[in-house]
């Protein structure tokens, strides 16, 4: 076991590597110039080529991608000093470079919109779980009853309306026509500062994620417990005696669950990874929209630092997923 | 002579799909006394299975149809509310399923799923005393060390003990009547042996009725009291066990005598299939339900067995063997033209 979180850990290691390095060379062989956002800033829109020639020697961009790339590992490791303009700040261990725009460490803001990306996806998946789980499987029980149909129908309906659309409406009815009490303002707020805040703020883009994801989570779980129904131990179970909720609950429901932790474990990491729309439309600070920002200014460090962080969230929500299913399912056996 | 544990009588079990009605059991009739084996034969699709789990009324209520009568220990099941089948289900009536791999639930510890089933028939017990009792049922089955192996997951079992562990489940409660679906197929022949070795102790132990359903003629043969053959779902043979499989009345029963491989006897015996396919259940064929596959249709007159369902009667060996054939002289038939391709052998000696 301890063994396998070794082994993985170290794949993961290796596929951050490789995210980042492909990162790091779309802007060295990219058509565009990385250093021109920084020069721009600095010379107030008046960026000469001369200028741009200093810069770009500056950040490093005319030495050879092999012996940045090495400095730029490093510094997520031990910290680096980093200069621009003639300009030397300390980067501290994590270091993800300076950002571009504003000469800031890339760790430090990252580490203020960390929590409103968390509380987004966290609140999310939390909701889509708590709707998607018991609707499948009150669905599946049901199956081919009226109340399956429909629920069945008009779910797919639901899931084929673009996440965007869906999102929008929602921003455009709660919080523009309606002027919702409490959830028509939204935006993040730390908790600390204010729990109701918090709940308030993020709540539409909950219920947004909340609703959209419970479509598929309903699926998922109705066509699992379909199949688990169906299962010689359930049956076995009810033979026995055992109390129909028994029989559901206890014996049909912890097969189904199997499936749709797998899946979770690729959605939840998507959900950290940034939901940009979300983000976007509910005017919430965090990770997904900064991406977004980032790309527009052509501010390599933050691009670099979000595809990494995005990278991890997927290998370590898989990581744990997978010993989930070990719990989960006593044949598995991690090796 | 009390009266039979379990009285089935005129059961019809239907089932609507997409594509119509399935008719799986049609008029059933049988019985088991305490202490006595039925054997219940046929092919995949007769009927079989789906009749014996309607005794525990396992089947969907709310798309199977079943009309008759099931008495159990002289209770009615069919029509019972859920909460009263619920007291029958493995403590009057036990099951023991076919593929025990996969009958046994993956993620749960063998002695957890076998004290679940000691449980909720006993509600006031400990769950010491289930885990106890759990053992001590994996112990009379035959598994070496219980008290470390009950602790083990289902997969952690070979095949023969993830049997013995069905069975020893079955048995937890002390059911008067255990039905065993196919309860050797999935193993080898020297592990079959073995249960079904174990099935007979156990039943001489327990005194209770048994009815075992399998398509294996040699299992019948070792086990049965009684024998109800079972063709496109209805009973098309019944009786004393040697009386059915030495003296045979229905050509569907001479076909799965015929089909059986016998390795004591000699080449020249010729192992014969049954041709074509088995009934659609969907639309049965007119009259008796295996005439498009029986080579004997030519000697009832003016076409019944086309155009006429024949009844189960008592045949010419007297009250207790019933078949459903309109052939005027089965055993005759049988003797004359099954027998000498079959079994050469038995001929010469005589």
């Amino acid at each position: 076991m301890f063994a396998y979180i070794v082994k993985r850990l170290l794949a993961g290691i290796v596929v951050m590597l490789l995210v980042s390095l492909s990162i790091f060379l779309l802007f060295w062989y990219g058509p565009s110039e990385p250093a021109r956002a920084i020069c721009d800033s600095k010379t107030s829109q008046r960026c000469t080529p001369a200028k741009l020639e200093v810069f770009t020697e500056e950040l490093g961009y005319n030495n050879a991608w092999y012996t940045e790339f090495p400095e730029y590992v490093g510094g997520i490791f031990t910290g680096r000093d980093i200069t621009i303009a003639s300009q030397t700040t300390r980067c501290d261990a994590p270091c993800l470079g300076l950002s571009y725009k504003n000469g800031k460490p890339v760790w430090d803001e990252m580490k203020g919109r960390l929590p409103a990306t968390f509380s987004v996806a966290i609140g999310g998946a939390f909701l889509y779980l708590l709707l998607g789980v018991p609707l499948g499987v009150a669905a599946a029980r049901r199956r081919g009853t009226v109340a399956d149909k429909s629920l069945v129908s008009s779910f797919l309906v639901l899931s084929s309306v673009p996440y965007y659309l869906f999102a929008l409406l929602t921003f455009l009815y709660f919080s523009v026509l309606f002027e919702a009490p409490f959830i028509g303002n939204p935006g993040y707020v730390p908790f600390t500062e204010s729990p109701s805040g918090w709940v308030g703020g993020l709540a539409l883009a909950w219920i947004c994620l909340g609703i959209f994801g419970c479509t598929q989570y309903t699926r998922y779980s109705r066509g699992a417990m379909v199949e688990a129904l169906s299962e010689d131990y359930v049956r076995t179970a009810k033979a026995k005696g055992l109390p129909q909720r028994e029989v559901v609950y206890k014996h049909a429901l912890r097969a189904a669950l199997v499936p749709v932790v797998t899946i979770f474990g690729i959605d939840f990491g998507t959900l950290l990874a940034g939901t940009i729309f979300t983000e976007k439309i509910f005017d919430i600070d965090g990770i997904g929209l900064w991406a977004l920002l980032a790309v527009g200014q052509k501010d390599l460090p933050i691009v670099q630092a979000t595809a990494l962080f995005a990278a991890v969230a997927l290998i370590l929500s898989n990581l744990l997923v997978d010993l989930l299913y070990s719990v989960l399912d006593p044949r598995v056996r991690l090796s | 002579m009390s009266d039979p544990f379990l009285v089935v009588e005129d059961l019809t079990v239907k089932f609507p799909t997409e594509d119509g009605l399935v008719n799986a059991v049609t008029d059933l009739s049988y019985t088991v006394e305490q202490g006595k084996t039925l054997g219940i034969v046929g092919e995949s699709g007769s009927g079989k299975s789906v009749s014996s789990m309607a005794v525990l009324g396992l089947h969907d209520m709310r798309t199977a149809r079943i009309t008759g009568s099931i008495k159990v220990g002289g209770q009615e099941v069919v029509g019972l509310g859920e909460s009263k089948l619920r007291k029958l289900r493995g403590k009057e009536v036990a099951m023991i399923f076919q593929d025990a791999l996969a009958a046994l639930h993956p993620f749960y510890k063998v002695g957890s799923q076998l004290a679940e089933a000691y449980l909720v028939h006993h509600p006031k017990a400990s769950k010491r005393e289930a885990r106890r009792k759990a053992i001590e049922m994996l112990d009379r089955v035959g598994i070496p060390q219980p008290d470390r192996r009950v602790d083990d997951f289902p997969h952690q079992f070979s095949g023969g003990m993830r049997q013995r562990a069905m069975i020893a489940m079955g048995l937890i409660n002390d059911p008067k009547l255990l039905i065993a679906d196919e309860p050797t197929t999935a193993l080898d022949v020297t592990v079959q042996a073995q249960i079904l070795d174990l099935l007979q102790d156990l039943q001489r132990e327990f005194n209770s009725a048994v009815i075992i359903i399998t398509h294996d003629l040699g299992v019948i043969a070792e086990m049965a009291d009684d024998i109800l053959v079972m063709y496109g779902g209805r009973g098309v043979e019944k009786g004393p066990a040697k009386e059915v499989l030495t003296r045979p009345q229905m050509p569907y029963t001479w076909g799965l005598l015929s089909s059986v491989p016998d390795v004591h006897g000699d080449t020249a015996s010729k192992l014969v299939p049954i041709p074509g396919n088995p009934p659609s259940l969907l639309d049965p064929p007119s009259g008796c339900a295996f005439h498009p596959r029986c080579a004997h249709v030519d000697k009832v007159a003016g076409n019944k067995c086309v155009t006429e369902l024949p009844p189960l009667t008592a045949g010419p060996t007297g009250a207790g063997h019933l078949n459903r054939c309109h052939l005027a002289d089965p055993v005759g038939v049988f003797e004359t033209e099954v027998l000498p391709v079959i079994a050469p052998e038995l001929l010469e000696e005589s």
